[in-house]
């Protein structure tokens, strides 16, 4: 090929490529707007009031359209019903009767993650910054303690590694600290290793609390139970993720890695916490988020759909006893929370 | 038999590089700034991937950033075994420039795949794939701007080559993140985003293969003996040997970058003791590695020039003591938001003076047979040198606080820099090295 040839060749493959780039980027817009307004629409109600003055289910919707990404609830006795969409945008949400928390993302080179407490309206009162990728946040159930985990790249050790934080912090916004810094027992040693992580917590009362330990070269998980005031943590049990206490408080749900094929696939387990009995449930598909109970026989998670409408993603429910099929309890919707009487 | 230069360049270089033929001699190879333009889109097509990444995984994929973190670990090691097996595929075969197009090929393929698959083990494969390519082709691009540049100024075109790539670092996320920001919602900005990626690859790949001379060994000999008025070019094709590995000034060079590497602090944890000094507040974290960036993009190339005129040992030493400025300006957090972009521009600074000026000193210390192997194998050296020194500052960190293990590595910094100095000048004698 003489040289000029090659010029053009290359010419070609540039018009081209870029055409082809340019050319993908319209029609992903239009088939995005397109989906939207094929989207079965979800009934909306602008009586928030209303819905928080009853039993409610406190969520981030995930309806193409305005309302992706928003703050959202609706009536426990009703969940497909209508929802009520609040103005702020958020990763994950908890809310209690008292008040509710919302881990925020502005996304960009720079992006800004924060904490915003929300009042008994969720409405936002304060906010503070936060490092990393939102992942988790509970309040306990009397709404005085907060946890929150990010996921952080950058802070490790290798550089392309990663490590979660997980911070405890009172609902004024005093932080009390970061679970790094509390003296942690595992197996019966102390647990210093340079590469530990903790994540998911879930509070049973102002003090009492379960997590996820993690240590990256031993590749393993354990279940701790810990004390915010003594400031300590002691494992119960290895291979169990993003704990979430029943309502009654003699059971742990948890994700699990026993049997799954690959890294980053997990089960759906319940323990029974007197006689340590682990019990899977029927849902089959990998499920990676930190589940919540709907009352003491139930349990709800979120799982993304697939293909093309992957950034939609439903609350599913399962029998918490093992038995029964996963049904879709809210469509549109992931991070739910109950709050009931 | 040929000749290989050692030493300070400009000092009786066996090229016809004074007189009136200096100004043209002066200008970067074509060779050079098509590679640069080939690394510089192949990097727009890397970076604007790795900036929407984690955000794909978690909140498409809806998968913990935990799988992936592990195993991405996993391929770094992977990445730097396959570096040397492409050095040495491209010394043994003399065909760099072919070698390298399958590294760049892979990581373009890689991003098809991303297209269309959104299963983890797919995913993950994608990245091994990308880092594998990554792994290929720097030993063999290296080598191939090594011979297409003279002696005297592959500072400087190592500095041009690295300064395009940094640009493409620099226009990929923005790519990205500009593209993301058009789709408020759904997948289409993701895929659009893996689509650009995938343009800008086949466009790096048709670069290379289409702009790029084939340079090798016998023509490049030959050019030589031409310029030096021989009347015919003689150079047998030579075999790549062992032994062509096993010279002392290659063997001093790795010892002391080793070293040198081994104190040297990962960028990440000088970001971060910037953060924990709270000079920079938590939002501003990832425009740390654009300040950086944009030091090294500035100096990449005046510091090449300095590394030709005044000897590459010297750039490459006194680049660590700038790293050594740095860590002192982070344990003490002097002078606030100044003090944080100072540290920035000293962090920047190094790299500008230690990258490319690695690939430079290498390529010099090995016969033209072995400078691929030589060059990935310094590399090399120092990835394996650098993540054992992260473990390491990692655990003083955790046992002390950032200004201790800062120290530590401070003043492993002081008592490395004199000894790399001292092995660094030792293998610089003044005269040329005659090599078989």
């Amino acid at each position: 090929m003489t040289v000029r040839v090659r010029l053009v060749v290359l010419a070609v493959v540039f018009v081209l490529a870029i055409g082809a780039a340019v050319g993908y980027l319209i029609y992903a817009k239009a088939q995005t707007a397109n989906e939207a307004a094929a989207a079965p629409a979800v009934p909306e109600t602008s009586d928030v009031a209303a819905i928080l003055a009853e039993n409610h289910v406190v969520f981030r919707s995930s309806a193409l359209g305005d309302s992706y990404g928003k703050l959202a609830t609706v009536a426990l006795a009703d969940p497909g019903g209508p929802r009520a969409v609040l103005g702020s945008s958020c990763e994950r949400v908890y809310a209690t009767w008292t008040n509710g928390v919302c881990i925020t993302a502005e996304r960009g080179i720079a992006a800004k993650y924060g904490v915003q407490m929300l009042d008994a309206q969720l409405q936002p009162t304060l906010s503070t910054a936060l490092t990393g990728l939102p992942s988790r946040a509970r309040i306990s159930a009397d709404g005085s303690m907060v946890a929150t985990t990010t996921f952080v790249t950058g802070h490790s050790y290798a550089a392309s590694t990663f490590s979660t934080a997980t911070v405890l912090q009172r609902a004024d916004g005093t932080v009390i600290g970061n679970l790094e810094d509390f003296a942690t027992t595992v197996d019966g040693k102390p647990f210093t290793t340079v590469d530990r992580n903790f994540w998911g917590v879930t509070f049973v009362d102002d003090d009492t609390f379960y997590a996820t330990a993690f240590s990256v070269s031993a590749a393993k998980t354990w279940l701790v139970k810990g004390s915010i005031a003594k400031k300590t943590m002691t494992s119960l049990r290895s291979d169990a993720e993003c704990p979430s206490v029943s309502p009654d408080r003699t059971r742990v749900a948890f994700k699990i890695r026993q049997g799954a094929a690959a890294p980053g696939q997990w089960h759906l387990a319940v323990m029974d916490l007197t006689t340590g009995k682990q019990t899977v449930l029927a849902e089959t598909r990998s499920v990676d988020d930190q589940v919540e109970w709907l009352d003491n026989d139930h349990i709800l998670y979120a799982l993304p759909r697939t293909g093309a409408d992957a950034t939609v993603s439903d609350i599913w429910s399962v029998p918490a006893d093992g038995t029964g099929t996963p049904a879709v309890f809210i469509p549109q919707a992931s991070s739910p929370a109950v709050v009931q009487r | 038999m040929y000749v290989t230069l050692r030493g300070t360049p400009g000092k009786g270089s066996t090229t016809t590089d004074s007189g009136p033929g200096r100004s043209i001699r002066k200008r970067v190879p074509g060779a050079v700034l098509g590679l640069g333009f080939v690394s510089l889109l192949t990097d727009i097509s890397s970076e604007s991937v790795a900036a929407v990444l984690p955000l794909y995984i978690t909140v498409v994929i809806g998968m913990g950033p935990l799988a992936y973190g592990f195993v991405d670990g996993i391929y770094q090691g992977v990445s730097a075994l396959v570096r040397i097996a492409g050095g040495w595929w491209a010394d043994s075969s003399d065909r760099p420039k072919w070698v390298a197009a399958v590294g760049y090929g892979l990581s373009a393929l890689s991003r098809f795949v991303l297209l269309i698959t959104q299963g983890f083990w797919f995913i993950t494969s994608t990245i091994a794939a990308d880092r594998i390519g990554k792994g290929l082709r720097t030993g063999p691009r290296d080598a191939l701007i090594a011979t297409a540049s003279d002696p005297d100024h592959l500072g400087r075109n190592f500095g041009v080559h690295r300064a395009m790539d940094t640009t493409g670092a620099l226009i990929g996320p923005l790519l990205a993140f500009a593209v993301l920001a058009m789709f408020p919602f759904g997948i289409g900005g993701y895929q659009t985003v893996f689509v650009f990626s995938a343009a800008f690859a086949v466009m790096g790949v048709a670069v290379l293969v289409l702009a790029v001379p084939d340079l090798r060994r016998r023509s490049r000999d030959a050019k030589d003996a031409g310029a030096d008025g021989a009347a015919e070019p003689v150079a047998p094709p030579r075999k790549l040997r062992l032994a062509d590995l096993r010279q002392p000034g290659l063997r001093r060079l790795l010892i002391a970058a080793g070293l040198l590497s081994v104190v040297t602090v990962g960028d990440g944890f000088l970001y971060l003791a910037l953060q924990d000094g709270g000079q920079i507040s938590a939002q501003y974290f990832p425009l740390l590695f654009v300040g950086t960036n944009a030091a090294y993009l500035g100096l990449a190339i005046p510091l090449g020039k300095l590394a030709d005129r005044i000897g590459r040992g010297k750039v490459f030493i006194a680049g660590h003591v700038l790293l050594l400025a740095s860590y002192a300006l982070a344990a003490s957090h002097f002078g606030g938001l100044g003090g944080a972009v100072a540290t920035l521009l000293l962090l920047g600074t190094f790299y500008a003076a230690t990258d490319g000026v690695l690939a430079a000193l290498a390529s010099r210390e090995v016969p033209e047979a072995a400078r691929a192997t030589g060059i990935s194998a310094a590399q090399t050296v120092v990835a394996l040198a650098r993540f054992a020194s992260s473990i390491l500052f990692g655990l003083v960190w955790q046992v002390s606080d950032r200004s201790v293990a800062l120290l530590v590595m401070g003043v492993g910094m002081v008592i490395t820099v004199p000894i790399a100095g001292w092995l660094l000048r030792i293998a610089r004698p003044a005269s040329a090295a005659v090599t078989q």
